[in-house]
């Protein structure tokens, strides 16, 4: 059995690149909300599946393929994100980080509660014409899905990474995650760029919501399946670092696929948590610092 | 409905039976509360996993358990209690045991006089654990696990099977289904979700299928939830099993269909046992991946009115008819037919009177009730098959509505 599960590596790791992708997309709006803002967002899992749920309905209602609902589900994810943080999140908590975290979790559950409430828990799928098609590496099938939202994850990733390093937006949002009242004194409308680093945060999840549908499933609680996930990706990559949310991902998601293949589907999942542990013991900051 | 009710419309013998009961508790002095409580209301909690990975069948189950309840009601309620209305109270287990226990508890301070839940396995072996504390009557809507009735509960009852029975029918379906088409299939791989359910499932499935000539090349569990099924998928495809067998719920059970398909991996059919997402939507939402999946589960009697009414009843509510609806509306039968018989919301008689149900469900492939330590032998599951976009019942071949398509085309 163990020579058997040998031969599938190269398909296991494979296949944890694929979705490592995706779990980097997911943890890249957290990173980047705790790294500039020390929000920790305990809502961010009821906002990703509010995005699949926008990307389901589009396709349901407007047969919009998820992919190209990209397009409408990021700029409409910021904005939503932008709002809750600027007349919500900002102005009713003072400040005040345990206020931040009732604030989310509260959110967290009217949102949870709201979907079940109006979707209720059924579990939706699509199914597009081009679902089961898949690219023979030999060793592995990969579904045109799949490699889709690999290679968009990673261009929204290096995107990303642009907006913070060569504009004048990054700089500001950087500024403020360094030194708040400096960038105050500066002139830089720190609130507003509180507001809009929030928006950018939750416009990754509207990103990783319309990537993420093709390949599983929504209903009220999907989002809580990745929340973990990317709260692990966080820390390993280090809190606020883009390069570190990516590589966590891929590192989380082939030891998740690997762990599964070595170990048993059930037992796999314990490398995560051991990541996890290890990174707080070895290196609290993540491999990437806190670099924002 | 009121032919959905047997046995609740009174009787010259039941009234005198009742009748007797009442002055003969009456003169003890301790039933009076009882007596006070006959013309007013029957209180039932439903504990369901409302919020969580499972409120999709815990809605379903809430509908059925209320829908059995208005027609209760509107057929006169409780005749032997002066026509007792059925209240219901409603608890969410959040798919946690240790919430449904804690719910079986509040329900208890709020005066419920039978319980009804939980379908979990794990839940359900918690909450009636809890509720055989103050010997409240406990009705399984879908709970699998034999630990249910054989821990020696005398307040927990089942209408439908465990998977002790299941895993011995679906094997002999199988063996059937092989057998008429030759015995092409010689090898089975299972897969299982990690809980109660799948795990205690997937132990019995391997030597019975072994008695039909079955071998189990590979069992693999999987956690609840599992985010991608490719490696299992990989899995599969080396071991090169002519069956598949997912054991597990219905996020997972879709999860797993699709990556075959997409991971091409070759098998006579994906027979499931329990499958949690085998049902009508799954044959609605993906057609291609469904057509000619079999499953063996609860499941109504296709060729009875009633049966056939209930689904146009449910359907007209814009719902799935799935197993959950069926299993929660007699689960309901189940408690109003014991607090009929027992004329009282006295705990002992209720549940002397569970105990020796003799109900006739006519919408289910049931013979009549006969309880057993609180399982209900009269019950079975079928197989049933995914044909042309509606489901067909292909075993047993005395409740069979189609012939399988196996192996699958």
């Amino acid at each position: 059995m163990f020579s058997a599960s040998l031969s599938m590596l190269p398909a296991a790791i494979t296949n944890g690149l694929m979705y490592g992708a995706i779990y980097a997309l997911v943890a890249l709006g957290l990173t980047l909300i705790y790294g500039v803002l020390h929000i920790i967002n305990f809502a961010h899992g009821a906002m990703l599946m509010l995005a699949l749920y926008a990307a389901f309905f589009l396709f349901h209602l407007f047969g919009i393929d998820p992919y190209l609902a990209i397009l409408i589900v990021t700029p409409a994810a910021f904005v939503f994100g932008y709002v809750i943080y600027r007349w919500g999140v900002g102005k009713l908590s003072g400040g005040r980080d345990q206020n931040i975290l009732l604030i989310t979790l509260g959110l967290s559950i009217i949102i949870e509660n709201g979907a079940l409430f109006f979707f209720t828990g059924d579990q939706q799928t699509v199914s597009l014409s081009y679902s089961y098609e898949a690219v023979d590496l030999g060793f592995v099938f990969l579904s045109y899905p799949k490699i889709i939202s690999f290679f968009a994850s990673l261009l929204i990733c290096l995107l990303l990474w642009a907006l913070m390093t060569k504009t004048d937006l990054g700089r500001a949002i950087r500024a403020v995650a360094k030194q708040r009242e400096g960038a105050r004194l500066v002139g830089i409308d720190v609130e507003n760029i509180f507001a809009i680093t929030f928006g950018i945060g939750i416009a990754c999840l509207g990103a990783a919501g319309c990537m993420l549908l093709p390949i599983f499933y929504v209903d009220p609680y999907t989002g809580n399946i990745f929340v973990v996930i990317a709260f692990t990706i966080v820390v390993l990559g280090g809190m606020g670092s883009i390069v570190g949310a990516l590589l966590g991902g891929f590192i989380i998601g082939i030891t998740e696929s690997v762990g599964g293949l070595l170990l048993g589907e059930s037992l796999g999942q314990i490398g995560i948590s051991l990541i996890f542990i290890l990174i707080l013991i070895l290196k609290p900051t993540g491999l990437f610092g806190s670099k924002v | 409905m009121s032919k959905f009710i047997p046995h609740l419309g009174g009787s010259r013998r039941r009234f005198i039976r009742n009748a007797g009961a009442t002055v003969a508790l009456a003169s003890t002095g301790l039933s009076m509360p009882h007596i006070a409580q006959a013309a007013g209301t029957v209180k039932i909690g439903l504990i369901h996993p409302a919020t969580g990975w499972a409120a999709y069948p815990a809605a379903q189950l809430r509908y059925g358990a209320q829908m059995a309840i208005a027609d209760i009601n509107a057929a006169g309620g409780i005749k032997s209690m002066g026509g007792a209305q059925i209240e219901a109270l409603l608890g969410d287990s959040q798919t946690k045991p240790e919430i449904g226990a804690a719910e079986v508890e509040k329900m208890n301070e709020a005066g419920v006089h039978a319980l009804q839940g939980c379908y979990q396995s794990a839940v359900g072996l918690a909450a009636s654990a809890a509720a055989a504390k103050y010997n409240i009557p406990f009705s399984v809507d879908v709970g699998v696990s034999d630990k249910l009735v054989d821990r020696g509960l005398s307040n927990v009852f089942r209408m439908a099977d465990g998977y002790g029975r299941i895993a011995r029918d679906a094997s002999a379906y199988l063996g059937e289904i092989n057998a008429a088409a030759g015995s092409p299939a010689k090898t089975v791989v299972i897969v299982h979700e990690e809980s109660e359910f799948g795990t205690g499932t997937a132990k019995l499935l391997t030597p019975a299928l072994a008695e039909r000539g079955l071998t189990v090349v590979d069992t693999i569990k999987h956690a609840n939830p599992t985010r991608n099924f490719d490696n299992i998928a990989l899995r599969i495809k080396s071991a090169k099993p002519d069956i598949i067998m997912p054991i597990n719920y219905p996020g997972e059970y879709v999860l797993l269909a699709k990556t075959l398909r997409q991971q091409r991996v070759d098998f006579m059919t994906s027979y499931s046992v329990l499958g949690g997402g085998f049902n009508f939507k799954f044959i609605d939402d993906m057609p291609e991946i469904a057509e000619n999946m079999i499953d063996v589960n609860h499941w109504y009697d296709p060729r009875s009115a009633s049966g056939q009414a209930m689904r146009k009843r449910t359907e007209a509510d814009g719902k799935y008819f799935t197993f959950e609806v069926y299993c929660a509306y007699m689960s309901i039968m189940l408690l109003a037919d014991g607090f009929e018989r027992a004329g009282s919301t006295d705990k002992d008689a209720v549940n002397a009177a569970l105990a020796s149900s003799t109900l006739e469900v006519d919408f289910m492939p049931y013979d009549k009730t006969e309880m057993v330590n609180g399982q209900n032998m009269g019950s079975r599951a079928v197989a049933i098959q995914a044909q042309n976009g509606d489901c067909q019942v292909v075993a047993p071949s005395a409740y069979a509505s189609a012939k399988a398509v196996f192996p699958r085309a």
